[in-house]
């Protein structure tokens, strides 16, 4: 226990840090506003949330993957690029902490923002059962696993922040990376890579697709195999995320 | 309390720092002086433990910042060079982070940072953001933060560039208050600065110590009798030479 807390010095500082840092200045509510309005548009006017004619989340839902793509690289991308930016990474690095503890911290911050831009969408959960009656398990396990997925977009949004000094360059890449990870199963994608690569190469590129994993959670399956990959891959972008905001101190 | 033995850092073919070695016992303030890049920051990086160095080691207060980084880091406060800090947090938001950081527990922090605010004089600015405050403010932020923890050792990288007069008055103040306390590094190319806060001068040229005096001992190498300024000149001079 005492090792562990020892891992994790400088969570809760780096934890309250970032937190006032995305509260204290119009970033998390410009976000958490636009993300909703972005939502509503998806659901409402391309989805046909009313025209469906079902009680259901679906149309709500199917957007997730595509705005977070967007939406969550824009929520990370000053983690760590402000502090190079700023030089405070060297008062990060002069600090008696292990890496996790600042990772992490960084890490929840921008997913508690996420949190909550999600918790505000609970309205249209209330909506649907005014109209209907929703299987509502299902929709608090495509919540859930929803907001696990959230947490793998930031993850690796965090990590790129973590090679450049220049925001905007940590939005493009990790869009770029979030794109790859999240068509990774669609027909057209898997396709090409058939032709390229061969098909055991495209059905293993299926298997790091966030489409495919979210799939099961928006037909309310809980899926363990989902569970996994989205926890792996938060574990393993802040792997990375470490290593690469380390390598300052090699030079 | 500090203790640098080999200290050696080499950039590609280019060796920034090169078989430093020199001890700082407490109550001692050294000048580390240089011309702009000799090594000065690349040096005080390394005894901070936010650049590994290729060869060597430091000791601060008997922790090696190579193999148990975090305990020597913990006797350590240090100033990095333009004193970087949180422009949206408040003074002492700031250092709060920082105490927590470090692993201070919730009842030592309101008193450290009570005793900080005050060693720095930067109570008057307690509800501004770092973003509105001034240079010489930022700096003493960055000082009081340095502090926080009550280190036995210092590392202040240039606590004065950039500094108005009565601005570097004030710093200069603040670590003569805190010297006899403290082992403390200065890396400063202001050379009035030298007699007024160090006991002690180390000039370092191209990564290489080339000399280590009293401040009175440095001026006398002068071999026109022009003091300190003549002195660095010859000093820094002649290693150019040598190396063209």
């Amino acid at each position: 226990m005492s090792s562990l807390a020892e891992a994790l010095r400088g969570f809760r500082a780096t934890y309250a840090r970032e937190i006032g840092a995305y509260f204290g200045a119009p970033i998390a509510y410009v976000f958490i506003i636009v993300f909703l309005l972005a939502i509503g548009l998806f659901t409402w006017e391309m989805a046909g949330f009313f025209e469906t004619g079902s009680a259901d989340l679906a149309p709500f839902f199917a957007w997730h993957p595509w705005l977070y793509m967007v939406f969550l690289p824009a929520l990370a991308m000053r983690l760590w690029a402000d502090e190079r930016a700023g030089g405070t990474d060297e008062l990060l690095l002069s600090l008696p902490v292990r890496m996790p503890g600042l990772v992490l911290g960084k890490f929840f911050a921008a997913w508690t923002v996420a949190a909550v831009a999600l918790a505000f969408t609970l309205p249209m959960w209330i909506t649907v059962n005014a109209l209907g009656s929703p299987d509502n398990a299902a929709i608090a396990l495509t919540y859930f696993m929803s907001l696990l997925m959230a947490g793998a977009y930031i993850s690796i949004g965090a990590a790129i922040s973590s090679l450049t000094s220049s925001q905007v360059t940590a939005f493009v890449l990790s869009v770029v990376v979030a794109f790859l990870f999240t068509v990774a199963g669609w027909p057209l994608v898997l396709s090409g890579v058939a032709d390229v690569a061969g098909t055991g190469m495209a059905e293993a590129v299926a298997r790091f697709s966030f489409l495919t994993h979210f799939e099961g959670a928006q037909r309310g399956v809980l899926e363990l195999r989902a569970v996994v990959f989205f926890v792996g891959v938060i574990a393993l972008f802040a792997c990375l995320n470490g290593l690469w905001a380390t390598r300052k101190r090699l030079g | 309390m500090l203790d640098i033995k080999g200290l050696t850092r080499r950039f590609g073919s280019k060796t920034a720092v090169d078989k430093i070695t020199f001890s700082v016992a407490k109550g001692e303030v050294v000048g580390f002086l240089g011309p702009n890049g000799a090594g000065k920051s690349t040096s005080m990086r390394m005894i901070a433990g936010v650049l590994e160095p290729d060869e060597g080691d430091v000791l601060l207060d008997g922790h090696s910042i190579v193999s148990n980084r975090r305990d020597a880091q913990a006797s350590l406060g240090y100033l990095p060079e333009g004193a970087p800090l949180y422009l949206d947090m408040t003074p002492p938001e700031f250092l709060r982070f920082v105490g927590s950081a470090r692993g201070m527990e919730k009842s030592a922090l309101g008193g450290a940072v009570d005793r900080v605010t005050a060693d720095a004089r930067i109570h008057s600015v307690s509800s501004q953001t770092i973003r509105s405050l001034s240079k010489g403010y930022r700096r003493r932020v960055g000082l009081a933060a340095a502090l926080i923890h009550d280190p036995p050792v210092l590392i202040l990288d240039e606590p004065t560039d950039g500094l108005d007069p009565n601005q570097k008055r004030a710093v200069r103040a603040l670590i003569a208050r805190m010297a006899p306390q403290k082992a403390i590094v200065i890396s400063t190319h202001t050379l009035e600065e030298v007699p007024a806060m160090c006991s002690r001068a180390i000039v370092v040229d191209q990564g290489r110590m080339i000399a280590d005096e009293t401040p009175e001992g440095l001026a006398a190498l002068a071999t026109d009798g022009g003091g300190l300024e003549a002195a660095f000149r010859d000093l820094t001079d002649q290693s150019v030479e040598a190396a063209a």
